[in-house]
């Protein structure tokens, strides 16, 4: 279950369903915050699509998880770069990006984006959560003078020390157009996003759900 | 009883992104998705129930979620330097700030 694939940094750890199936989907995790909200939930998503026959992979992208790798020097490029690397070593015939992970999907894999959400969105919550434990700590700080010292210096968000380049590339960056991959809304797996819960919890029905639209598909 | 009204509607369309518009649904709604309430603790949240310092799990990485979520159920813009304290203290402040917010 536990893989690794190489990287420019050496080599990250992954989570494999691999029985050598035909349809081979590289999961990208959600980010942050919102990566340790839906771990379960993604992890649960995979154990349904092996039950369906259906092989996945959800690898460590450097300074995430189980990353030895230091966060601060990662960027939106070597993000991208890497998800393709790892596509590319699973032998990935689909991709299902949760969240953000939509901003550095592999283009030319068909597959599925979940909920969603633009870098500047990302960044944007980001912020506005640091602003919000300075201003319950008494001190006032102001989103511009943020995001200007973070492109120049970097920037701890929520316990998350993020480069120049990656706060850079994150205000930066829309959602992509995409022609290969179908976005899947909330409303169409149903209740509330996880992502959004205060304490990671867990929905099996949301689960059921998403694993459903994608064998759906993926065994037509 | 004041709410009484607004939660009998709530009821009658609890699906996430009911296309309910009465602030205090919408309100209640959004703090039960991010806080995993039941139905029924949702519907004792009075005005002077606390939130963000009374509830251990609104961290404000939560609380940031929960104002990006209110933001875009109701179509309204929260700007950081009208987020306080104060407003995010109970829910009847948050609930006011809401409404005069859409009132614009």
């Amino acid at each position: 279950m536990i893989a690794a694939w190489p990287c420019p940094g050496g080599e990250e750890y992954a989570l494999a369903f691999d029985r050598n199936r035909p349809k081979r989907v590289l999961v990208l995790p959600a980010w942050f915050d919102e990566g340790n909200k839906l771990r379960h939930f993604t992890v649960e998503v995979m154990r349904r699509l092996d039950g369906a026959g259906v092989d996945s992979f959800l690898p460590d992208l450097p300074g995430c998880n189980e990353s030895l790798a230091p966060l601060e020097q990662q960027t939106l490029q070597s993000w991208r770069a890497e998800a393709a690397e790892a596509a590319w070593f699973f032998s990935a015939t689909h991709v299902l990006a949760i969240r953000a992970a939509a901003v550095i999907a592999p283009d030319a894999l068909p597959g599925w984006r979940y909920a969603p959400l633009a870098g500047h969105s990302q960044l944007r919550a980001l912020l506005r959560a640091r602003i919000l434990s300075a201003r319950e700590a008494g001190r006032d700080e102001d989103r511009e003078v943020l995001l200007g010292a973070g492109r120049r210096d970097g920037l701890e968000l929520a316990g998350y020390r993020l480069g120049a380049g990656m706060i850079g590339g994150l205000s930066e960056a829309e959602l992509p157009a995409s022609a290969n991959q179908r976005d899947i809304a909330q409303g169409d797996v149903g209740g509330p996003g996880l992502w959004l819960r205060a304490e990671p919890g867990h929905d099996p029905r949301q689960a059921d759900a998403l694993a459903a639209i994608l064998a759906m598909e993926l065994l037509a | 009883m004041a709410n009484a009204r607004a939660l009998f509607d709530g009821n009658t369309s609890m699906s996430s992104h009911a296309a309910a518009t009465d602030a205090d649904t919408v309100l209640r709604q959004v703090l039960q998705d991010v806080l995993g309430l039941s139905a029924e603790r949702v519907r004792a949240l009075a005005p002077a129930t606390g939130l963000f310092g009374h509830l251990p799990e609104l961290d404000s990485m939560a609380v940031a979620g929960l104002l990006t979520e209110v933001e875009d159920r109701l179509g309204i813009v929260i700007e950081d330097d009208e987020v306080d304290g104060e407003m995010l203290e109970t829910y009847g402040a948050l609930l006011a700030f809401v409404r005069a917010k859409r009132g614009r």
